[in-house]
């Protein structure tokens, strides 16, 4: 790893002017950061330590039922919270089946969202490749089954973070501090795809720092649920995952969010899936063919045609598993 | 299947790991040693950062303290070195193991204000002020901890490289849940790779230990 300096800034303000500089970067879990830097993908030479910065800390439940969490929380916390374990399942779902013990103690909310693919091209630091400034994706032609079915191209990185779906589905937004100011951003349109810049995965400006994450109260009868399908159970990343919400009043969908993860370079929502749910009942069937509509559009690569299969059963099943408890929910309200 | 593996010697075991314990404490004391050429002035805590305050650290070896197994260490690390690193190089206890050095084997695993860590991913200079525990303070031959006990009676280990982690990893749960069952033993050493394959043996333990058996047998 090359030798860098770790300096730590009064305020996040003060955090902002200093990653806008050149060579510098934010740090906070420092799971991403220091396996690339140890990696020699990147060697940067001042990381500004965002740990102390308490403002960008907690987890707090709004008066209106908004939820709060700072970029700063650890991945455990999510995990393990009662308030967003019950209100808000697949966000600690999400969080749950991350990594392992060890680094959801270390890793935080902002550091999932904002980590770098996974990619074994990307992650080579003998390979220049597209992401990192080359003129070519070398998992075109080359070995690709991890890699992109939706979205691809020119660059067909999956997007690595587990959050991001669940949280997508909950219809989250990211507060953004940076030089120009305070944004808030739906990560709906935050995330990027490498048709817009090949270099990176979302709208994060130079000097910008993420906060905290901001997810609406869910509707009256929403249920939530995400889940994940692995080549490895005790620990893994996903070779496809669903985050789905679904508000149910009686007997039908009133309205329904679909994520994936770990199909495109961005989180998948598939909006014609969700609309053919709406006023449907959640039945076997219907769940059936949302399934289908959801990876109708699949552009799978010469190795990764099984993802597409495994993502239409896990649309399936997450409609099915969120509708049954927003049914139960819906009866009990 | 136990009875059919040859017993290993206890004397050949122990000049074996003293002979790796040496050949680790030398090079250690080597790097100590050049880590001490710019390390001139004494080594003093950092004093808590006053509000506006900015800290500034490196490249160059830094002076700080951390607080292991219940002790003040003070040693003088570059902002780079890993807690990891620190722990075998700078400060000699060569128990905690360093494998993949990417967070994904756990045999690193250290306790950081009680929960379990990888210590290759976490920076030196961010545990200060942290309680950490190590394998060395959770117990020693003579004094083993519950679980340790439980691993030499269980017989849960085979290269040994994993087990370090893996002890304190299950520790930590117990800890939480002193009658946690499989599911949460298993979950708990999710982030823990035994290469040998010794899953079922450490489960054993593990389990043994939460039922209250197995404990200091491993003393006798």
């Amino acid at each position: 790893m090359n030798r860098f300096e770790v300096v730590t800034p009064a305020d996040v303000e003060h955090a902002s002017a200093m990653i806008a500089k050149p060579n510098c970067a934010a740090i906070a879990g420092g799971v991403d950061v220091l396996d690339l830097q140890k990696l020699g993908v990147t060697r940067t030479a001042t990381l500004v330590n965002l740990k102390p910065l308490a403002a960008m800390n907690g987890i707090d439940e709004k008066p209106g039922g908004d939820l709060r969490l700072g970029a700063l929380v650890k991945l455990h916390e999510v995990a393990e919270h009662p308030v967003i374990r019950k209100r808000f399942s697949a966000i600690s779902d999400a969080a749950r089946q991350a990594a392992t013990p060890q680094i959801r103690n270390l890793g935080t909310v902002g550091g999932n969202l904002l980590q770098r693919p996974r990619c074994w091209y990307f992650r080579n630091p003998l390979t220049n490749c597209l992401k990192k400034g080359g003129d070519r994706c070398f998992s075109v032609g080359g070995l690709n089954r991890y890699h992109a079915i939706f979205g691809g191209g020119p660059s067909f990185i999956v997007h690595p973070s587990n959050l991001a779906p669940a949280l997508v589905a909950f219809g989250a937004s990211a507060h953004i501090v940076g030089p120009g100011g305070v944004r808030t951003v739906e990560l709906e349109k935050f995330f990027a795809l490498p048709s817009v810049d090949p270099h990176r995965e979302n709208d994060l400006k130079a000097g910008e720092i993420i906060t905290e994450i901001i997810v609406p109260a869910p509707a009256r009868g929403a249920r939530s649920i995400y889940i994940e399908a692995r080549e490895k159970q005790s620990f893994d990343w996903p070779l496809v995952s669903v985050a789905a919400v679904i508000v149910a009043n009686g007997k039908t969908v009133s309205q329904a969010r679909i994520v994936m993860g770990a199909v495109a370079p961005i989180p998948w929502r598939v909006p014609d899936a969700e609309r053919t749910l709406a006023g449907m009942a959640p039945s076997e069937e219907n769940a059936r063919a949302a399934a289908k509509i959801a990876i109708k559009n699949a552009a799978p690569l010469p190795d990764n045609g099984y993802k597409v299969k495994i993502a239409e059963v896990l649309v399936r099943r997450a409609i099915l598993g969120a509708a049954s408890e927003a049914a139960t929910a819906s009866d009990q309200t | 299947m136990k009875s059919d593996k040859p017993k290993k010697s206890h004397k050949a075991a122990l000049s074996r790991r003293s002979f790796l314990k040496g050949a680790a404490l030398t090079s250690a004391g080597a790097m100590a040693a050049v880590a001490s050429l710019s390390h001139l002035k004494p080594a003093h805590a950092d004093a808590p950062m006053p509000a506006g305050a900015v800290e500034r650290l490196g490249p160059g070896p830094a002076p700080i303290e951390l607080k292991i197994n219940g002790e003040v260490k003070r040693l003088s690390v570059e902002p780079r070195v890993t807690l990891l690193r620190a722990l075998r190089e700078h400060l000699g206890m060569t128990g905690t193991k360093l494998v993949c050095d990417r967070g994904a084997c756990g045999a690193c695993t250290v306790l950081m204000d009680g929960r379990t860590v990888t210590s290759c991913m976490v920076l030196a200079v961010d545990a200060r002020g942290r309680e950490i525990v190590t394998i060395e303070g959770l117990g020693n031959p003579a004094r083993m901890h519950p679980v340790q006990a439980a691993f030499v009676v269980a017989d849960a280990m085979q290269c040994g490289f994993c087990t370090p982690g893996m002890v304190m990893s299950i520790a930590a749960a117990l800890k939480r849940n002193p009658k946690a069952g499989e599911d949460e033993i298993r979950q708990s050493v999710a982030g823990n790779i035994c290469r040998c394959g010794t899953y079922p043996h450490v489960f054993a333990a593990a389990l043994n230990t939460a039922r209250g058996f197995g404990a200091g047998k491993g003393n006798a």
